[in-house]
């Protein structure tokens, strides 16, 4: 199933946010979207998953969501946003109680994504004794276990600190390099998207719009970790966005 | 700052300022503190510093409570207030955090009642015996309906402010993977308020025992509260005080019940 914005611009009152905005995502590839500040990625990804509409322009699904997915688009929340009174394993059930799977159809369900997030041994803890890198991936278990057709996922990594974020850029990678799935990924950090994305979109600071998309064909698995075609890509969306984040960090917030 | 150190200044190891703010568990230090609340008035009576008229002997008021249970009207006073306490206040926290619970979800609720709940809140429940004596009757009802009404608005106020008080970005997260409102409402927003809902309910029902007394004024030949207030019309302090000491040890075992609920449904918290 692809993912296809069409036209979208968006205004909160008088405060224009997002102006313009096309883009294609394709299945079984990352986009990744980046911008200063304050430009509208937020917006656009809870336009993407439905949980707001836009002002103008549509959000189209291209295809029908695969065989057994229970929750087409499936967010990935930068507080990670766990049920702090389930454990583990209660975290990842709820998202399957509501569509009646319970008992040994869950429990596979269960098992299988936290072998795929390498919590297995964790599935009884609770969220207060995980470390923040762990909170994440069960939030990803959470994910994988709606199977969804994409995951939006917003600046998954930024709450974590960078030894933690390389480990679970790893595991991204290495998740997507067993079953590819299909994400749209909004992130502050150049190095994560260009890590991570097969196809990142530069935005403009407020009202933002597409400024630039730059496909990155080298695949995930061999992108290393000081890569310098990878480098001169990071370079490269620098310096498309260190002008308009300058500016957007002197904007006044009248809002 | 020229200098590391200071020719002829010894090292000072800093200061500890980090102490404190964090509840311990002591069980002794309560039951101390009453034992000797308690050996000092039996000193104080006992040597006369204390007089008869001003407090009775703690030894005499143990006596009255002997009494009681021998002759076995302790029961006989106990077992109807216990009915009156659990039924009343059963009714009025439940009414109260389902309404809570609703004034927390929909804001059209919360318009109408919130200005309402803030109107009867201040109103001394015990003025309106009289009505709900017309209304229910002497008998029980109207001794329910008592307790009901003291016990359910500040359980109103606590179970709103407790549904407000959860997190936002848990509801959303619910919402975004598709989950049903009754579930959102049964998974995340009930478990999430249920802390403040708690230590509400530990105000409620301990201002349902203060409210016994009261329901027990009027058309009620057996109950603590009865038997306190008879007590207290004859100035016998040795009675008044037994009863007093039933209230208090009813309202320790109250907070105690809502602690072990805690620490079983609220052991998530860090
Ligand atoms: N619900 C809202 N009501 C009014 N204004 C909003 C709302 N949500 C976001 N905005 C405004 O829209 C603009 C874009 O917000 P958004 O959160 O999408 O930015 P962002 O690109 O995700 O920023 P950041 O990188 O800081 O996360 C901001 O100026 C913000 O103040
Ligand atoms: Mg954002």
């Amino acid at each position: 199933m692809d993912i296809r914005l069409d036209a979208i611009s968006h205004a909160y009152g008088g405060t224009e946010v997002l102006r313009d905005i096309s883009l294609e995502v394709p299945t079984g590839r990352i986009v990744c979207l980046v911008g200063p500040s304050g430009c509208g990625k937020s917006t656009l990804l809870r336009f993407i998953g439905g949980l707001e509409r836009p002002s103008a322009g549509r959000v189209l699904q291209l295809g029908s969501p695969p065989e057994g997915c229970l929750n087409p688009l499936t967010y990935v929340f930068q507080d990670f946003a766990l049920l702090p009174w389930r454990t583990v394993r209660g975290n990842v059930s709820l998202v399957l109680e509501d569509h009646g799977i319970r008992g040994a159809r869950a429990d596979a369900i269960i098992a299988d994504v936290l072998a795929r997030t390498r919590l297995t041994d964790f599935g009884r803890a609770l969220p207060k004794q995980l470390s923040g890198g762990m909170k994440q991936r069960v939030a990803i278990a959470r994910a994988l276990a709606v199977n969804p057709a994409v995951m939006l996922m917003d600046e998954p990594l930024s709450a974590l600190d960078a030894q933690t974020r390389e480990l679970l850029m790893d595991d991204l990678v290495g998740l997507w390099a067993r079953q590819p799935f299909t994400a749209v990924y909004v992130t502050h950090n150049l190095a994560e998207a260009v890590r991570l994305g097969h196809r990142i979109a530069v935005l403009s600071r407020r009202p933002g719009r597409i400024r630039e998309v730059v496909e990155i064909d080298k695949p995930l698995a061999e992108r290393g970790y000081a890569d310098p075609e990878l480098e001169a890509a990071r370079q490269h969306l620098w310096t498309l966005m260190r002008e308009e984040a300058r500016a957007a960090d002197e904007e006044l917030i009248d809002v | 700052m020229s200098e590391a150190t200071a020719p002829g200044q010894a090292p000072v190891e800093v200061r500890f300022r980090g102490g404190g703010f964090a509840p311990k568990a002591n069980r002794w230090a309560g039951a101390v503190v009453f034992a000797l609340a308690i050996a000092f008035v039996e000193w104080g009576t006992r040597a006369g510093w204390i007089s008869a008229l001003t407090l009775p002997r703690p030894s005499d008021v143990l006596g009255v409570f002997v009494e009681l249970w021998q002759s076995g009207l302790l029961f006989k006073h106990l077992a109807p207030s216990l009915s009156r306490l659990v039924v009343g206040a059963a009714i009025g926290a439940s009414f109260g955090v389902t309404l809570g619970i609703l004034i927390g979800l929909f804001s059209h609720v919360r318009a109408a009642l919130v200005p309402v709940v803030a109107a009867i809140f201040p109103i001394p429940k015990i003025a309106l015996l009289p009505l709900f004596v017309i209304w229910f009757g002497i008998d029980e009802g109207s001794k329910y309906a008592l307790i009901a009404f003291g016990t359910f608005t500040p359980t109103v106020v606590a179970t709103y402010g407790a549904v407000d008080n959860v997190d936002r970005s848990l509801i959303r997260m619910g919402q975004s993977f598709g989950l049903s409102w009754r579930s959102i409402v049964l998974k995340i927003v009930l478990p999430g308020a249920m802390p403040g809902i708690l230590s509400g309910l530990r105000i409620s029902l301990a201002i349902a025992i203060i409210l016994l007394v009261a329901a027990e004024m009027l058309g009620a030949e057996y109950g603590i509260g009865a038997y306190i207030l008879e007590a207290g019309a004859l100035y016998d302090l040795e009675r008044l005080f037994a009863g007093v000491v039933i209230l208090s040890l009813l309202g320790v075992v109250v907070s105690s019940a809502i602690g072990q609920i805690e620490k079983r449904l609220l052991g998530w918290r860090s």
